[in-house]
């Protein structure tokens, strides 16, 4: 690995899932060679963003590309400490993600697998574009490729529910894209002349108005509908109607982390933070995101099912990072760019139980979980984890994420992002706490006829949870990788 | 008189002259079979001239061929810049793939014996649309309009449909009306200038002291053509031609015919008139505006609720051409380029959305969305080529689509129109919807009926469908040829004949 150029690795990173989609393809008759070839691909790619990492790390900046498509805008892609971060988040848990389909699709007996892994590997080589994109071309290209990959994940079941949500889901997602951040993208291509992701941004001398560049911000922040900004969230409810290993690595981390991170990339690399901060045109941004953490964990308070207080936990969290970034200061952002990678291992850890529980004992609701934790301790142990995760309490990666965040905001002297993420903290601790409760200290119900008594999930399905509930652990007491990225990011040193 | 002749010389006259010979050997030999292997060998024939002629434009500029030898303005020429070369390799590489498409789709849907003249006619189609893009001559130009207006209600009216007469007949009428405007336009300006060549006419014209009778000519010229090329309102008899026409006459005129039209569009108002008379004082930039923005609206609209995926797709069509115009009435270098692009890109879509709905009805007979349920599954290839296509139609990054929507709103944003901007990104959001429809249904249904069991269909449609829906995707992402010779033509056209 050590000998391919940098060059090779980004392209290697970007074709091996997409080479993997076409494997399954080929080896659909055979299940276990398919599984074996998603395994293979998730492997390889695994390796390969490893090694990028490590340059990364050493300081390097990859980059590749640079076709002209038209009228001197490039395919290019140029790996900054950000887009590893997110590369790294995404190809770590496609490999668990893996395992974890694997048991769940298998124990679910779902229909029409072959074309269910294919989709699923081109959403992870659209991530993994995202993730290392040079300009803002580059990067809408792979967005709107990840949207149409992952729409017939969410219509899998192919029931009239899976197929209206489906349509809520293409349509919100395009009408936002389309119809919001084109336009912004060609604006700031006419006003700057260059869409490229440069440190400090490009249009500080592009020499809009005020009032300009915050019509720009919004045609941003709205049209990046993967961020789940409200009130362009309704997708993201709508998408759990998908299997759950869909919901889990994508709408937690892949398709949703896909908008942070480019809100992020786009406050940091497009605007700059300074210009922002001087012009004022980004402050009524932590009023919009403070309104959705807050609104969001209000909503998910009020949900039984289980699925759906998650992903309305995920809206939450998702501006979270808006919210961070808004704050406009270098630790406020590297507590943004820590919060991606924190809320991707604890939410695919929530997902992972929540699919879990629905494949061993057919359960969804959260009224039905009582005593669970008794029949399924793995599960329900690394949901706990998960949960005190969101909530921000060490020792988990959310704990770090939140710190940041709130000394950001404190620094900046910025209350209304401090109040928010107070009170959408002890919002979380009273949605998540009753669930481990009900789950650990009630009695469980008689086994019924409907409800058969049961034991733990799939073997492939508690290992996967188990790997990643460790990895929130581990992300608390070993930070080093997202930290050191997230510092480069934010551009400064920050004390520990 | 001595001097040798080179072939070379006359790729001009050749690029015309071959299929009106071609048309006439496809009807004495009669037979299906020969006359499309007469056909083949035309219009293969028929894009090596293009290329030549395009390449011979961007290396040495601009062609004057004098026909038969008789110099202009006495005699007929044909001149070949930038903006036709690019439609005379558009019309032609489409009417070699169509034709390579066409045997047995063209021997299941009409009977033997008049396959004959189903191939007759599309070799006279090919030379009018041909040469209404190179010769340089008003009237010759209704000459090939008549060619291939006469071969076309023909085309129509040979589909497997009783309704493909009525079709025919309502564009037969229509046309018609269409002609007879732009002649008499050509009549008022010839009174004016006392010539019939388009170079002479727009020199002529800055000397012309009246200008009533100008405008007149410039009114009637342009709506005799937006008849033909299908500008909304005057787009009626669209749908039912493209609904009931065989299956690779849709694709075929679906991708040259208004394309033609909208090239000749183009040529009079910035060639001929020029931009200070057809944009001056006349309204005429607003009023193709509005028309466009309604044509991009409105259709879209009505595509959604169709229930005959062809009529669908004509709808569509109808729209797109509005996208086409708008890049028109914006009157600058990015607007044209992004016009002109579409002309080519959208040629590429639509063609491969019909060719693959042709592979469609050639193994299942289905011609109603509704009962194209679960028709992703048992033909995958098709309709993988469907959605490749609808993507572009829509305009998803990485596809054709992309590129012309791109310069579209670049050019509205740059004159600061933002309303428009906002017409354009709707309209595509629309076609979100009536692609995703049948992409739902398709994909997301059981197969039933004659969906369940289609027969296999023949390797040259598959693979004539996947070399244009490849193209839809290195278009996307390769415009040297498309939007970069679009800009150089939409530069010429902006400067004008003068």
């Amino acid at each position: 690995m050590s000998g391919l150029t940098s060059e090779t690795l980004i392209l290697l990173a970007l074709c091996l899932p997409a080479l993997g989609a076409i494997g399954i393809a080929a080896t659909g008759r055979s299940p276990n060679l398919r599984e074996a070839v998603t395994l293979t691909a998730a492997g390889a790619n695994f390796v390969v963003v490893m090694t990028l990492l490590v340059r990364v790390l050493d300081g390097e900046r990859p980059a590749a590309g640079g076709w002209e498509v038209f009228g001197g805008i490039e395919i290019a892609f140029l790996v900054e400490p950000l887009g590893m971060l997110f590369a790294t988040i995404a190809a770590t848990l496609w490999i668990v993600n893996s395992i974890y389909s694997i048991g769940y699709m298998r124990a679910n007996d779902e229909p029409r697998q072959t074309p269910f892994y294919i989709c699923f590997a081109v959403a992870i080589s659209s991530a993994i574009g995202i993730a290392f994109a040079g300009n803002l071309l580059t990067l809408f290209l792979f967005y709107e490729v990840l949207t149409v990959s992952t729409y017939p994940l969410v219509t899998h079941k192919g029931t009239d529910e899976a197929k209206a949500k489906g349509r809520i889901y293409l349509l919100l997602l395009m009408a936002t894209s389309m119809m919001l951040l084109l336009p912004a993208i060609i604006w700031t291509w006419v006003a700057a002349g260059t869409v490229d992701f440069t440190p400090g941004g490009i249009l500080a001398t592009a020499g809009l108005s005020t009032g300009a560049v915050m019509a720009l911000l919004a045609l941003y922040i709205f049209g990046i509908g993967k961020a789940a900004v409200m009130p362009v969230h309704l997708w993201l409810p709508a998408a759990m109607v998908a299997p759950t290993p869909v919901s889990a690595l994508l709408h937690a981390v892949a398709v949703v982390k896909a908008g942070v991170f480019t809100v992020v990339k786009v406050v940091v690399y497009i605007f700059g933070i300074d210009y922002l901060a001087a012009s004022g045109a980004g402050d009524w941004l932590t009023y919009v995101a403070g309104f959705t953490v807050i609104t969001a964990s209000v909503i998910a308070l009020m949900q039984d099912n289980l699925k759906k207080r998650l992903a309305y936990s995920t809206i939450s969290q998702l501006s979270y990072v808006v919210l961070a970034t808004a704050i406009l200061t270098p630790i406020s952002v590297l507590g943004a760019a820590l919060h991606i990678a924190a809320h991707a291992v604890s939410k695919i850890t929530l997902f992972f139980a929540a699919g879990s529980i629905y494949t061993a004992a057919h359960l969804t609701e959260v009224s039905q979980l009582d005593g669970i934790g008794r029949r399924m301790p793995w599960t329900m142990g690394a949901f706990t984890i998960g949960a005190l995760s969101m909530i921000g309490l060490p020792p988990t990666a959310g704990f770090l994420s939140k710190w940041f965040m709130l000394s950001g905001g404190m620094a900046a002297g910025n209350w209304v992002a401090v109040g928010v993420i107070f009170i959408s903290t002890c919002l979380t601790a009273s949605y998540f706490l009753p669930i481990v409760y009900r789950a650990f200290f009630r009695a469980p119900p008689a086994a019924t006829p409907e409800h058969p008594a049961h034991g733990e999930g799939p073997i492939p399905v508690v290992l996967a949870l188990t790997i990643t509930a460790l990895g929130v652990l581990a992300m608390f007491f070993f930070p080093d990788v997202p930290f050191t990225l997230a510092q480069a990011l934010a551009g400064q040193e920050v004390v520990k | 008189m001595s001097e040798p002749v080179h072939l070379v010389d006359h790729l001009p006259a050749l690029q015309v002259v071959v299929p009106l010979l071609g048309a006439v050997l496809a009807a004495i030999v009669r037979k299906g079979a020969l006359a499309w292997l007469v056909t083949l060998a035309v219009t293969w024939t028929m894009p090596v001239i293009a290329f030549a002629l395009l390449h011979e434009v961007l290396v040495n500029g601009t062609i004057s061929y004098a026909l038969g030898g008789w110099a202009p303005p006495a005699g007929i020429e044909y001149r070949i810049d930038q903006a036709n070369a690019f439609m005379l390799v558009l019309v032609s590489i489409m009417a070699a793939l169509v034709t390579t498409y066409s045997p047995r789709s063209v021997a299941s849907e009409i009977a033997p014996e008049r396959q004959g003249w189903y191939y007759c006619m599309f070799l006279l189609c090919l030379a009018g649309l041909l040469g209404m893009a190179i010769t340089g001559d008003a009237f010759n130009v209704f000459v090939f309009m008549e060619v291939s207006s006469l071969s076309m209600y023909v085309l129509i009216a040979l589909g497997r449909d009783r309704r493909a007469l009525v079709a025919a007949y309502q564009y037969l009428v229509i046309g018609t009306i269409g002609a007879t405007f732009y002649v008499i336009g050509v009549g008022l300006l010839f009174t004016m200038t006392g010539t019939l060549n388009l170079v002479d006419i727009a020199g002529r014209l800055e000397a012309v002291e009246s200008t009533r009778p100008v405008i007149a000519a410039l009114a009637f010229i342009g709506i005799g053509i937006a008849l033909k090329l299908a500008l909304f309102p005057l787009h009626l008899w669209l749908p039912n031609a493209y609904a009931y026409a065989p299956s690779a006459v849709t694709a075929f005129i679906a991708s040259t015919a208004t394309k033609v039209a909208v090239y000749l569009l183009l040529r009079f108002f910035f060639s001929v008139f020029g931009i200070d008379i057809a944009f001056g004082d006349t309204n005429a930039a607003t009023m193709v505006l509005v028309l466009a923005v309604l044509a991009m609206v409105i259709p879209s609209l009505v595509a959604i609720f169709q229930t005959n995926v062809k009529r669908m797709l004509a709808y569509s069509s109808v729209a797109q051409i509005g996208y086409i115009m708008l890049g028109i009435a914006l009157v600058s270098q990015t607007g044209l380029t992004g016009g002109i692009s579409h002309l080519f890109n959208h040629a590429i879509i639509k063609g491969t959305l019909f060719l693959a709905i042709g592979c469609m009805v050639y193994s299942t007979g289905i011609t109603r969305i509704e009962q194209m349920a679960g028709i992703g599954r048992t033909m995958p290839l098709t309709m993988g080529a469907f959605v490749l296509a609808g993507l572009g139609l829509i305009g998803i990054p990485g596809t054709a689509g992309f590129v012309s929507k791109w310069f579209l709103i670049m050019g509205a944003v740059e004159q600061g129109l933002w309303w428009l901007v906002a017409v354009i990104v709707f309209s595509s959001l629309l076609a979100v919807i009536y692609v995703g429809r049948i992409i739902e249904i398709a994909w997301f249904r059981e197969p039933v009926a004659a969906a369940a069991s289609p027969r296999k269909p023949p390797v040259e449609m598959l693979a004539v469908t996947w070399v244009l829906a490849a193209a839809t995707v290195y278009f996307g992402l390769n415009t040297e040829i498309t939007a970069g010779v679009a800009a150089q033509a939409a530069e010429l056209l902006l400067a004008g004949y003068r």
